[in-house]
């Protein structure tokens, strides 16, 4: 790949001011390649003004949750750790009475209010979690992303007590004993830092679609919120949707459609 | 001034050996917990702050509360302070260093403690902790050892201490204020989510600290010849009874609104911590000695008969003490994460290694506090108790 020598010092410069200079110059002199792919965008990286998601529950059954819950996991190195104390989970499902505290009434059928619905980071417009980091570990996408900085976040949880939505998760431990099979495509965390979904930008950077999305036979749809022509603000338009918590104020990006049938995929309830 | 504390009875250097035995067995499980993370204490996902936290909340009041001894002397020139300001001041620089220390065995990456200094996010409250509390440190450093150094050499304090004396009285409850900021504006915690909390922080800090100052003062009393004077005793005695009502006040304050308004979200933390919830109760004994021990207190506070006795006044202080200690080391926080935002319950005990690396901070606290005290004190046994200001 050509490059402009104005455009070599000036990640040189960025390199060394990063620190990474001594490591980055001989690697990329010995190879002849500089490492510019990351400053390089891919041509076919989908972009959007806000990213949103509709999960529209009435698609989706027991069987489709655990894959969705399953690809995710393991296409983000996420540990299956046992003891829930320590447990590390991006998207999972939570009935409907839990997803939405307070929507729940003491006349609705146990199948309704122990619906599952997959419940993941919300990707606020106006994020708590941003608010509170002190270290800009945690920061908002002009995508509308909310993000995790693993390197730059100390541990301090303050993230965890801020987000109303119980999306974050710690790592009490090191988590790679316990990541069966280790996806070499993204990188594994430490102990000690927080972690959550983050929308799989590193999917979106190379123009697919999230990997929830793609494994959701049509289940779950992603989209511009801000693109009045797209179609999640069609299906949001014409569509009874709901948000989880709307009321504090955070914006969530995830919208769901209510499923109006029992259980699709049979009677297994979830706690 | 530093030798001061280098010679000492059998009895200071035995105390000093105990507190670094402590402090030796704190540190080997701060090393396992290094090495292994967090998940050696009892915090989950749920209950993501602890023992810790709840610690580190507690202390930044007792350091607010040096306030207490400060402003009666500076700003009304109190005599019958003058002698124990220099207690109340070197009681907030331990109590501060045990909360930088709470926060740093919190944490998940110690070792990128410095983020905060090189990503200063003004937006985050806990940037605005990190100032106030080093600036708090700094001030009682410097003016402690400042009006003591003069007092050492039989003169008056220089004259360009005042200004550091002034901000550092205004300084004080804005650590508190900040530490509530804490808490109080997250939304979806509706047991922090209260305009008074940074109130109820202040008014159970100038309980808690004076309660611990009033021992403090006893113990030196009883192993020192100098006397901080029953005058200064007494006066700490009704500062204790007056934030204490306000503190059992503003709580009734929450109950009220939390019950009389009946939202579920907000009694649940409630109900949690004092009956207990779905069968879930870990913490319900905690609460009620908490609660016992109010009562007592007050009991023996509000009638002045009662308190001018010494001995009730000790006791009433360390149920005053131990009443906030439980309250606001520990059911705050942890009742703040109960119900989780899924309205589960997760409950939360502290497991030995996380205990004893606790006691150990503690001991920290009380090995500074001791080496202050005693050079405190030695000034003060020479220059016959009398401030020289």
């Amino acid at each position: 790949m050509a490059i402009k020598r104005r455009e070599f010092l000036k990640i040189a410069g960025l390199s060394v001011a990063a620190g990474l200079g001594g490591f980055s110059a001989f690697t990329g002199l010995r190879s002849g390649i500089l490492e510019a792919s990351q400053y390089v965008r891919d041509p076919k990286e989908l972009k959007a003004s806000r990213w949103g998601l509709v999960i529209d529950m009435s698609k989706l059954n027991q069987e489709d949750i655990r894959r969705i819950m399953d690809v995710c996991h393991k296409k983000h190195n996420v540990p299956a750790i046992p003891n829930p104390k320590d447990e590390i989970k991006w998207i999972w499902p939570e009935s409907f009475e839990h997803s939405f505290p307070g929507q729940e009434s003491p006349y609705m059928g146990d199948a309704i209010k122990h619906q599952p619905y997959l419940v993941l980071c919300n990707h606020c417009d106006n994020p708590p979690c941003v608010r509170v980091c002190p270290t800009k570990a945690t920061f908002k996408r002009a995508d509308g992303i909310v993000m995790m900085d693993m390197h730059r976040c100390i541990g301090c949880r303050f993230c965890m007590a801020a987000c109303p939505y119980g999306a974050r998760s710690f790592n009490w431990r090191d988590p790679r004993p316990f990541i069966k099979e280790m996806n070499p495509e993204f990188p594994t965390r430490m102990k000690g830092v927080v972690e959550k979904c983050t929308f799989c930008y590193e999917l979106l950077a190379v123009g697919k679609p999230p990997a929830c999305v793609e494994h959701s036979n049509g289940g779950i749809v992603f989209g511009d919120l801000k693109d009045p022509n797209s179609e999640i603000r069609k299906i949001i338009a014409t569509k009874f949707t709901i948000r989880r918590k709307p009321d504090l104020g955070t914006l969530p990006s995830v919208f769901y459609v209510v499923s109006d049938k029992e259980n699709k995929g049979g009677h297994e309830h979830v706690g | 001034m530093l030798d001061k504390a280098l010679s000492g009875s059998k009895t200071y250097w035995g105390w000093i050996v105990f507190l670094l035995a402590i402090i030796g067995a704190g540190f080997l499980f701060y090393l396992q917990q290094f090495a292994q993370g967090l998940g050696i204490t009892g915090m989950s996902r749920d209950v993501s702050w602890g023992f810790y936290i709840s610690q580190f909340t507690f202390l930044v009041g007792v350091a607010a509360s040096g306030v207490m001894v400060v402003l009666p002397y500076y700003l009304h020139d109190y005599k019958a302070f003058g002698k124990i300001t220099i207690l109340g001041e070197f009681l907030a620089i331990p109590a501060v260093i045990m909360c930088m220390l709470f926060i740093f065995v919190d944490m998940g990456q110690p070792l990128r403690v410095l983020n905060v200094i090189l990503h200063p996010t003004p937006n985050s409250v806990m940037f605005y902790d990190m100032v106030v509390l080093s600036g708090y440190l700094f001030l009682n450093l410097l003016v402690g050892w400042t009006v003591l150094h003069a007092e050492k050499k039989g003169i008056a304090p220089p004259k360009w201490i005042k200004p550091f004396i002034y901000i550092s009285i205004a300084w004080a409850p804005s650590i508190h204020t900040v530490t509530a900021f804490l808490y109080a504006g997250l939304p979806g915690r509706h047991f922090w989510l209260t305009a008074i909390m940074a109130a109820r922080f202040l008014a159970s800090a100038f309980a808690s600290g004076p309660a611990l100052l009033i021992i403090l003062c006893m113990i030196v009393r009883k192993f020192t010849k100098f006397d901080p004077g029953k005058e200064a005793i007494q006066a700490l005695g009704k500062i204790v009874t007056y934030f204490m009502i306000t503190n059992v006040f503003f709580l009734g304050l929450e109950f009220f609104t939390a019950f009389y308004s009946a939202i579920p979200g907000h009694t649940h933390p409630f109900v949690y911590l004092y009956v207990g919830l779905e069968g879930y109760s870990k913490l319900v004994p905690l609460m009620w000695i908490s609660s016992i021990l109010a009562v007592v207190s007050l009991v023996l506070l509000l009638f002045p008969q009662l308190r001018r006795n010494e001995t009730i006044l000790a006791i009433a202080s360390i149920c005053v003490f131990f009443s906030l200690w439980i309250d606001k080391g520990f059911g705050l926080i942890v009742g703040g994460f109960v119900p989780n935002p899924f309205e589960k319950i997760t409950e939360y005990w502290p497991t030995v290694p996380e205990a004893t690396i606790s006691l150990a901070v503690w001991a920290v606290g009380a090995l500074v506090l001791t080496i202050l005290y005693k050079i405190a004190v030695s000034i003060k046994e020479a220059s016959g108790g009398d401030a020289a200001h």
